[in-house]
């Protein structure tokens, strides 16, 4: 069995919210709560759920841009969780990152060469020769024009914009690259151009992807493994195409059956499952399982006891008391 | 009932006039629910906002017609408009909080709305907001009317905006993406809410979106646009089940699939929209089409009734 690129073990996260002088002084927000997870090298895992799961918090954590309250990230053979700002650095060239938002995480004022060249400049001694040539070549292999270089990130669509960060995420090449819902605010007909981009440079460049996103349809493409959130948690981790066919915590369930799919032939053989009511917020989480106050099969012992993410099956975690195994969901 | 012809929106700005909408017609029948559906830019929003007698701006130029119930609506003062809108035509936007005022509880905003129109006390007005909150499966009712819409989740205050919109009974009611903020299982509720209303109140619907998942759900009819024209009308299941616009057909093709074999590669359009200032003529999907041959450097006319297409590779 390969090591793992990136190990998760119990990673939490708690922000603090209001001040004493607020209604009902300051609180406790738990975005994350006692995530373990490991991601191969080459693999691209999936993190799926719904606002205020965790899954950006886990993103952001993975990079160092937030630290930890508890638990430990290892990345090769060291840990990140815990090493100095000065001893991360070196690490941050093998950890890149991509936001959602290119017209967010560009700087406006500057020139598509100076944005790319930013990482090889704070990174590198290359010389300024050496990295114009590297922007070039960045620059072609995400698919933009050589006289793109000196443009503003204004002139650009929302595509271009996006193959830009990604122009900026691959230029020192990084062995770890976090995608936080990379194609969320692009048209579907861009978004697939988005998506086949990701593929080629991830064969092209051995890259290994923590892929983010709210998009089942699109998690499903890019994804070998999955692991879907709920309330800071996984309630449920496995293989891509498993996830999808037989899911086996109530929550997923729903999930899936919740997507619209365009497809009328398929649409009448669906079985749908609507939740009641909003996810809780996470400053006063459900007791025992946080699943269970929206959960069609809950019974007495999740409102008490909270599940544990076991294994169930080959590859497969499960967070629950009464997880539906072996059946198929289409 | 609303008959929309040759409707053509231009905005004057600093780099040129901007056709956002481009000579679109459709029709929308007592009861049904139409869809329309593009990608940003499209020209979705802007026409159906046309329609509703929202664009103000001094730089806009509104020409063709809007026949609602057999009434010229454009060129009717702002005054007669404002009777219309609330009481016959309604609209719910995407940012459900953009059409909350933050200082006012909902309760208030919903007797507000409903006073307006009818000439009824405070009280019933009240009232009647409990109930329409209750028809959209807000729990609590009696207590969410005193709450404030920064103390509602997304979901909730979309469901407020319904509420409202539903206040005077609505022929016409005008959606535009109103589930595209909300995460998937609480679109889900908001979309059987959509039909539940249809159903129940008879109310003819526009639904805006990009989400063809959607689309597909809940649609009777639907409209296909690009940069600012229709290329392709028909009903939902002859959309889906057989498109014939290159675009439609490219824009299917273009989802990833949430079952079955999952393609090595999706089929990309290349490029991306035009940019609609000082457009050059002739079909604007062109550039991006496949099927593309000499005769599109002209205007493809959306030629058909029931089903129509705007596509000379189609209509040839």
């Amino acid at each position: 069995m390969t090591t793992p690129l990136l190990d998760l073990r119990d990673v939490s996260k708690r922000f603090m919210v209001g001040t004493r002088f607020s209604a009902g002084g300051k609180k406790v927000v738990h975005a994350l709560d006692s995530v373990s997870l490991s991601v191969m090298p080459g693999e691209t895992m999936g993190l799926v759920g719904e606002s205020g799961c965790g899954k950006s918090t886990l993103g952001r954590c993975i990079t160092r841009l937030y630290t930890l309250t508890s638990g430990t990230i290892r990345f090769g053979d060291t840990d990140i969780s815990t090493i100095s700002e000065r001893r991360m650095r070196p690490m941050r060239r093998r950890i890149q990152m991509v936001f959602q938002d290119p017209y967010a995480s560009l700087n406006p004022r500057r020139r598509v060469q100076d944005l790319i060249a930013e990482p090889l400049r704070v990174h590198t001694s290359m010389s300024t020769a050496a990295i114009a040539k590297r922007v070039a070549e960045l620059l072609e292999i995400v698919g933009l024009k050589p006289d793109h270089a000196m443009r503003f990130p204004h002139e650009f669509s929302g595509g271009q914009r996006q193959r830009i960060g990604i122009a900026r995420a691959i230029a020192l090449n990084p062995e770890l690259i976090v995608l936080d819902e990379p194609v969320s605010a692009l048209d579907v007909s861009v978004q697939a151009q988005i998506v086949n981009l990701l593929a080629d440079l991830q064969e092209q460049l051995k890259l290994t992807y923590v892929f983010i996103a709210h998009d089942l349809s699109v998690v499903r493409q890019v994804s070998n493994r999955i692991a879907v959130m709920y309330l800071g948690s996984i309630v449920e981790l496995g293989a891509a195409e498993d996830i999808f066919t037989k899911p086996a915590h109530p929550y997923t369930q729903a999930l899936i059956s919740a997507v619209p799919v365009p497809d009328i032939a398929k649409q009448s053989q669906r079985n749908r499952i609507v939740l009641s009511g909003d996810v809780p917020s996470p400053i006063n989480p459900p007791s025992g399982c946080r699943f269970h106050t929206r959960c069609p099969i809950a019974r007495d012992q999740c409102r008490v006891e909270r599940p544990v993410l076991e294994a169930r099956s080959m590859g497969r975690q499960v967070a629950c008391h009464f997880p539906v195994l072996g059946s198929d969901s289409q | 009932m609303l008959r929309v012809r040759d409707l053509t929106v231009s905005f004057r700005t600093e780099q040129g006039v901007v056709r956002a909408v481009d000579g679109v017609s459709f029709d929308v029948a007592e009861g049904e629910l139409l869809g329309v559906v593009g990608e940003s830019g499209s020209g979705k929003t802007v026409s159906l906002l046309a329609v509703m007698g929202l664009i103000t701006d001094p730089n806009a130029t509104i020409t063709g017609s809007i026949s609602y119930r057999g009434r010229e609506l454009l060129g009717l003062s702002a005054k007669e408009m404002r009777k219309l809108r609330g009481k016959e035509v309604a609209m719910i936007f995407q940012d459900p909080m953009t059409a909350l005022t933050p200082v006012y509880t909902v309760g208030w905003q919903i007797a507000e709305q409903i006073r307006a129109h009818e000439n009824v006390s405070q009280a019933a007005a009240l009232q009647r907001a409990v109930d329409l909150l209750a028809e959209v499966n807000i729990p609590n009712p009696r207590e969410a009317v005193n709450r404030y819409p920064h103390q509602l989740s997304g979901g909730m205050r979309q469901r407020v905006v319904i509420a409202m919109a539903l206040s005077c009974n609505p022929a016409l009611l005008v959606a535009d993406e109103p589930t595209t903020a909300l995460d998937v299982t609480v679109q889900a509720q908001i979309l059987d809410l959509v039909r539940k209303l249809q159903k129940n109140h008879g109310s003819a619907i526009v639904f805006i979106t990009h989400d063809m998942g959607v689309m597909a759900e809940i649609a009777d009819r639907m409209i296909v646009m690009y940069a600012g024209r229709v290329v392709e009308r028909g009903r939902k299941e002859d959309l889906f089940l057989s498109p014939r616009h290159p675009y439609t057909k490219a824009l299917l093709d273009s989802i990833p699939p949430l079952s079955g074999e999952k393609p090595r590669r999706l089929k990309a359009i290349p490029g991306s929209p035009p940019n609609l200032v000082n457009r050059p003529p002739g079909c604007a999907f062109a550039p991006r089409c496949r099927q593309r041959f000499e005769k599109c450097d002209a205007e493809p006319m959306l030629i058909g009734e029931k089903r129509a297409v705007a596509c000379f590779a189609v209509n040839a």
